[in-house]
């Protein structure tokens, strides 16, 4: 732990290093060099970032009329048809019954990884890793066209069901929830692993071996010790997850099909095939909102709630 | 430190097999010598790689996509770099704010970025170019580029650009000769992370391609979404292919572990 007089100790020591180097040899009353070496970036952001959402968020207001196009009014009609229209409360549940889930999967499977990866050895702890880390680098499209691939009434999982005798008739997997739930954990567990692996790196091994030597169960060792020092990292990839399911596009635009739709594959649908554009975007806006509010908000929990643990 | 358990090393099989077997499905089944989806049960072809060769789409996507992640990861690191180097050494007002601005777009669902760009790429008469795909591209990886330049200049020791200005080196030549290699590692695990990123995107760029500047994830997107047959394998087959190879040279560069664990700590 750091005082406060420990950190003045310690700039009152380096204050004088400085003076050699060359930038600060100059009296620094204002210097502009940190704003003109990120300027490129800034305006780069500032056209290409900025602007475009603030077009989206106004585009949003705008009405849609199917001979007069899209009109320039500002009204909130978009997002009162969004509140009011049955179909679009089915379409956002189902968005969010299925990132619920796929957070709950890959916390039950990815959590219990993390800490099994950690008590490797050496060699095999790395590659284990790469292969666990690997698929977030391969194209979404190529691993959900792998579960396509398995899925299929001809596929493998249901030839290897039926062979084994387990089930009589092909389960649907495919333009199902269980199919999009299954594939959208496969795409995103890396991250929970990812995320609880990085709390777990905080954790002393010895602290584990100190209760086991008091007498401690492993069971109870792991309930009580190694557990509430991960629940942080459980709940910051949670997060994550979550946001990254409630959002996604392709694998429940293949898997899930036409019909089955999230708000992700909605929003494509009013802009390239309903050419619906101020609705889209009013959809897209709402995604960003809540996204936003997940991410930040749960972020800001998790961190008040276990601040001992984040320092 | 204690060893797993039969149980535990059960499940982390079972762990690796579910992350593995749709990956390992499509290289297979992209080798198969018939004209539907199936196992290679009458031994290895390379029919379906062929096809791509033969299929002019395909094969122009999949230099669009190679350009396209070669001009935005260079752009993206080229702008990141003085950007790193203002944010690792100096303090400035509002220097956070601008870290965070920098960062933010791994915030913005895709989807979202995708529905920006067409509305603002219409409005100014970039729709469906390539110009506009490059633009949006380095927007999208910008922020992976600069996480690793933020690292490598954080972490850089200083007293040897002190050094080098001591004895006489201009700005220009100290950054030129002295702090570009030192933090090089870092600008090249940046660009090749970009690269990735740019090469695997799908989400965003749906929306702004066009049928005749598209890359390659999209035009195999779109087709699946028609039909599935051993071709998309065979596309998805090489892609994955390419990947695993950029990956093996990422972790020569920079360690796959390092850059990977670093990403989840945001």
């Amino acid at each position: 732990m750091t005082t406060v007089e420990d950190t003045r100790m310690a700039t009152d020591i380096h204050t004088p290093t400085p003076a050699t180097g060359p930038t600060t040899t100059r009296p620094e009353t204002r210097n502009w060099t940190p704003y003109l070496l990120s300027l490129p970036a800034l305006a780069l952001f500032a056209t290409l970032l900025v602007v475009p959402l603030v077009m989206t968020a106004l585009l949003s207001l705008n009405s849609f009329g199917f001979y007069t196009g899209i009109e320039n009014v500002w009204r909130l009609d978009n997002y009162l048809e969004i509140v009011r229209d049955d179909y679009f409360h089915e379409v956002f549940l189902r968005t969010f019954r299925i990132a619920f889930l796929v957070t709950l999967l890959s916390a039950v499977i990815g959590a219990p990884e993390a800490y099994i990866l950690r008590r490797m050895r050496a060699p095999w702890r790395g590659i284990c890793l790469l292969i666990v880390l690997g698929p977030l680098l391969i194209s979404v499209v190529s691993r959900t066209l792998g579960w396509a691939l398995l899925f299929g009434s001809t596929g493998l999982i249901n030839q290897g069901l039926m062979g084994v005798g387990l089930i009589a008739t092909p389960i649907e997997f495919m333009y199902t929830e269980t199919g999009v739930v299954i594939a959208l954990t496969h795409v995103l567990v890396p991250f929970m692993v990812l995320s609880v692996w990085a709390s777990l790196q905080r954790l002393d091994p010895q602290v584990e071996n100190a209760a086991l030597s008091l007498g401690a169960k492993p069971f109870t060792v792991l309930r009580r010790v190694v557990l509430p020092q991960v629940v942080p990292g459980i709940l910051s990839g949670s997060i994550i997850v979550f946001a990254l399911a409630a959002s996604a596009f392709a694998t429940p635009a293949i898997i899930g099909g036409r019909r089955l739709k999230v708000a992700a594959t909605l929003a494509y649908d009013e802009f390239l095939n309903t050419l619906n554009w101020p609705l889209g975007a009013a959809v897209a806006v709402l995604l960003l909102a809540a996204n936003i509010v997940i991410i930040v908000g749960c972020n800001r929990l998790v961190e008040r709630r276990y601040k001992q643990v984040f320092e | 430190m204690s060893r797993n358990g039969p149980i535990a090393l059960i499940f982390h099989a079972l762990f690796l097999g579910f992350l593995l077997a749709p990956i390992l499905i499509v290289c297979v089944v992209a080798f198969t010598p018939e004209g539907y989806l199936s196992l290679p049960t009458r031994g290895p072809s390379l029919r379906w790689f062929r096809a791509i060769g033969d299929n002019p789409e395909f094969m122009r996507a999949f230099r669009d996509s190679l350009l396209l992640g070669a001009l935005s990861s260079t752009i993206a690191v080229a702008v990141s770099v003085p950007a790193a180097l203002a944010i690792a050494r100096h303090q400035f007002a509002g220097r956070e704010a601008v870290t965070a601005l920098f960062l933010s777009p791994l915030m913005v669902p895709h989807i979202v970025l995708g529905i920006a760009f067409l509305r603002f790429f219409t409005q100014i008469g970039l729709g469906g170019t390539f110009a506009g795909l490059v633009l949006s591209h380095v927007v999208i990886i910008l922020p992976f580029a600069l996480r690793l330049i933020l690292a490598a200049s954080t972490g850089m020791d200083r007293s040897i650009e002190n050094a080098a200005a001591s004895l006489g080196a201009s700005g220009w030549t100290v950054f030129r000769r002295v702090t570009l290699p030192l933090i090089l590692p870092g600008v090249a695990s940046g660009w090749v992370l970009a690269f990735i990123n740019s090469f695997d995107e799908v989400t965003m760029t749906v929306f702004i391609a066009s049928p005749e500047t598209t890359t390659l994830p999209v035009r195999l997107f779109l087709y699946i979404q028609d039909n599935i047959d051993p071709l998309v394998a065979a596309v998805s087959a090489a892609l994955i292919f390419l990947t695993v190879g950029a990956m093996l040279i990422l972790d020569r560069l920079y360690g796959l572990e390092r850059l990977l664990v670093s990403r989840g700590q945001e």
